[in-house]
Parts: structure tokens; sequence; C-alpha cells
């Protein structure tokens, strides 16, 4: 049971690497998309909401290939590492989380745009403003964001490989566990995971609330 | 494009910690999931390390995949049991060694209420016959590993060529681990094929029961393959082989010989006489 730990300890690991990757790209992004205008934004937002939905084996698969060592990217010598893991689940999370800015950027933009530039500063200085204004919708992407990549086995388990003591999460053992028959470990395991997930749920959203609170008393 | 330029050098930062972190000494051992799944790894595997520093990467597929992920270079060893498929891996040139470490068998596990009639027998060619006979279900691995190739075998000596098998309701190819098609042999009151190691240490049983055991046609072979140096270059093969020299040394053999489940010896050391 030594692994217990180790594995759940890997899960949140991975998942809040690739969350907090993710939401490092999608936050300028996603309001950016909301201020700038530019040829092809339009095509851009619809394809970020369109990845909303990316299947995680598909992302998997690409990323096994394009990370073997006969890949493009074979070289790095990341596949089957807890890193190839991190990068599978950044991808996955890095549309919700920026489809999910966008569209509350779009909201705040509309209602504080002309102020937010009014005195001559730039759509660029906007951009962390905006960020500022919605910073309660933020918890939430990043949220959705993280739920998405804890609760992932599809991407993981091709491109870690599920091994012991490496590029083991929750998710893979359970299905590992099932497979072996070992139906009461990997009852627990899910259990720890709903667990995770809900308590987590429960502490951002309740600091959300008071974020949400706090951010109307100044606006 | 400031943020791909960010995206790129982080994922730089990422492959040169994991490059450091990640110990120098380590290999990925592509591997079935009989070894990995009977426990045999994760019993032997600790006293290698202890004894070399090696950390040995285990990524259990099935034969057919784990020589795939060989041949693409994202192995540095293999521990496999198909002996035709080890033969064209041979062949391709892909490894340089390839050596037996140990045996068991296959043994057809079927429902205790028996509707083909077979349990006792030790002829596994009459029995598939006869399962074929009585339509009674029959799980298939179907995922390309060893013992799907050696099921594939005694099928076709059964007078039932893959093609056939397909077409037939009773015959249900699950595409998934030994784990996966015992329990779903289990659930639909099924016969399968399953090596006895994982047998032994599956824990979710039903009423599936040991039918016919103890034909020769069952042998199971377990061999290590080195990858070959000219086709491999980026394998770690100095380390890979530190690990097969293990597995055949008296220590390696001891160890194997070792492991236990519920009192049985699950694999015999067979490298100094291999079977």
């Amino acid at each position: 049971m030594g692994d217990f730990f180790e594995i759940v300890g890997l899960s949140i690991w991975v998942s809040l690497a690739a969350t907090a990757i993710a939401a490092g790209v999608s936050l300028p992004i996603g309001a950016a998309l909301a201020i700038f205008r530019f040829r092809g934004r339009r095509l851009i937002v619809v394809l970020v909401n369109a990845f909303f939905g990316l299947p995680p084996v598909v992302v998997g698969l690409v990323l096994y290939l394009a990370l073997s060592r006969s890949g493009p990217l074979g070289s790095l010598a990341l596949l089957f590492t807890p890193t190839a893991m991190v990068i599978a689940q950044a991808i996955l999370a890095t549309p919700i989380i920026m489809a999910l800015v966008h569209r509350a950027s779009e909201r705040a933009w509309a209602r504080y745009g002309d102020e937010l530039t009014s005195d001559g500063a730039t759509r660029l200085q906007a951009v962390p403003q905006i960020l500022m204004i919605i910073r309660a919708d933020l918890v939430t992407a990043v949220l959705a964001g993280f739920g998405r990549t804890v609760s992932e086995v599809g991407a993981v388990i091709l491109v870690g490989g599920n091994i012991r003591g490496l590029t083991r999460t929750m998710t893979t053992t359970i299905a590992l566990q099932t497979s072996q028959g070992d139906l009461s470990l990997a009852l627990a395991l899910g259990a720890v995971l709903v667990g995770i997930s809900i308590s987590i749920s429960a502490t951002v959203f309740a600091l959300a609330g008071g974020a949400r609170t706090a951010g109307s008393d100044e606006v | 494009m400031i943020n791909l330029r960010n995206i790129l050098a982080l994922v730089a930062i990422l492959a040169a910690i994991n490059a450091s972190s990640a110990e120098e000494h380590s290999i990925v051992l592509a591997s079935t999931t009989s070894v990995e799944a009977s426990g045999l790894l994760a019993n032997i595997l600790p006293q290698f390390t202890a004894k070399t520093g090696i950390k040995v990467n285990v990524v259990a597929q099935g034969t057919g995949k784990a020589l795939d992920t060989a041949r693409r270079g994202d192995a540095d060893l293999l521990l496999v049991h198909d002996p035709d498929a080890e033969q064209d891996f041979m062949d391709e040139g892909h490894g340089s060694s390839r050596r037996q470490i140990a045996w068991n068998d296959f043994i057809i596990l079927g429902p205790s209420a028996d509707p083909a009639h077979v349990k006792g027998g030790s002829d596994s060619i009459a029995a598939l016959k006869a399962i074929a006979t009585s339509q009674a279900p029959f799980v298939s691995r179907g995922d390309r590993s060893g013992t799907n190739a050696a099921e594939l075998r005694l099928w076709s000596y059964a007078g039932y060529p893959p093609d056939q098998l397909a077409k037939e309701k009773w015959y249900r190819d699950i595409g998934g681990g030994m784990g996966q098609a015992l329990s779903a042999a289990s659930a639909m009151d099924a016969y399968t094929l399953s090596d006895r190691g994982t047998w032994l240490s599956f824990n979710n049983k039903g009423s599936l029961v040991v039918a016919i055991e103890g034909d020769p046609r069952l042998l199971n072979r377990y061999d290590v393959i080195e990858l070959d140096p000219q086709k491999h270059a980026g394998a770690k093969l100095v380390a890979a082989k530190a690990f097969a020299d293990w597995l055949v040394s008296p220590e390696g053999q001891q160890a194997i010989g070792a492991y236990q489940v519920n009192g049985q010896r699950l694999f015999n050391p067979s490298a100094r006489s291999p079977k």
C-alpha cells in the first residue's frame, strides 16, 4: 500500500502541472481573443470551442507517435515519462480553460471595454485588467481544466505506459486493477478520486463565492 | 507567437528536468501483461535495483505490442513469450540476443458447470473441438499477445483458422489483457486460455475452474531479448544487458523460482536448460 500515496501524489502533481501550463497559455490568449480584432479571430474561437471535447485517446495517440523515439520529438526521450503525461493533459485542458476564459472576457469587454481604453490605454494593457475583472470566472475555468486532467485515463495510459512507481496514476491504476480482478482496490482508489474531485471543487467554489462578493463590492 | 515560443521553452525545460530527475540508470522494459499481472516483476525488480542501482520501468503490453514498441525504439529490452513472433523480430535484425529465462504452462479454464464436458482432460485440441461443437462461449484475448498467439495456434490445430473463428458467435474476441479476459470469461461463463501465473494470482475467479492442463502443447516460454546496437543506437543497451544477464544468472533464476502466490510457484527458471 506504499504505492497508494505515490499514485495519488503523482496524479495530483501531474494534473496540477498540466493545469498550470494550460492556464498560463489560456488566460492571456483567452482574454486577447475577446479584446483584439484581427483576421481569423472567429476561426480560432470556433476551433478552441471545438477542441473543448477533444478525445483523450486521440491526443494520446498523436502525442505517442510524436514522442516515440522514431517520431519527430523522439530525441527528447519523453515517452513513458510523467512529463509526457503533463503535456498530454495540458493539451486537453487548454481548450477548455481558453474557451471559458474567452466567454467571460467577451462579456466583460462588452461592458467595460470603452472604459478600459478611454484614457489612451492600449488593448494590450486591457488584457490583465479584463482578467482581473473576471477572476471569479477564472477559478471556474481552471477548475474545469483540473477536473478534466485528474479524471482522464485514455491519454495518460498511452503516453505514460502505466509504469509502476513512475507513471501510474489513480485512473490508470483503477483501469489496471479492474482488469486484474482486484475490484476492491479499484473501488477504493475510485472513492479517493471522487473524494479529491469533490473536495477540490467544493473548496474552490467556496473561494470563488468569496471572490465574487469581494469583486462586486469593488466594482 | 510569443506563446508558442513559451510553450516550446517550457517543453525544453520539462525535458531537462525529466532527464536529470529520472535516474540516468533506468531502462524501459517492454513486457507482457502476464509477467506484470502475476506480480513476478514487482517481486524481483527491487532485488535487481538494490544490487545495481538500475531502475527497470515496465511497460506491460501484449507480446505483439511489446515487440512493436521495441521496433519503434521506445523500449530498451524485451521480456516476451511468443516464439514465432520473437523469431520474426530476430529475423528482421532488431534483436541481438534471445535467451529463455523461465517457463510455465497455459491452461484452459471454463465454468464449473462445464457445458462442453471437457473438464479433467489433458488434450487441448480435443477440448477445443468439443467447445466448438457445443457452441459454449470462448473468450479470446484478441490482442496479439503471446497467449493470444498460442490460443490461435491451438485453434488452427483443431481445424479452426482465425478467419473462421471470427464468424462464430460463441467465439468472443475482447481485445484485452489476461486479467480482462479472465474477468470476461468469469462473467459470461465462458472457456478461455490463460497462462498459469496470471490465473493463480487472479482475484476474481467466480465459477471458473481449470478444465485442461498438462498438454505438452501448452508449454509457455518466456524469453529476454536484447536489442541490436546498430538498429537501436538510442537504447540504453548496457543497462539493459545488465538486467538480461541478471535474469539468467543464478541469482536472478533463484529470484524467479522463489516467487510464489498462495504457496505455488508461478514461473520455473529455465535459463540453464531451456525448454
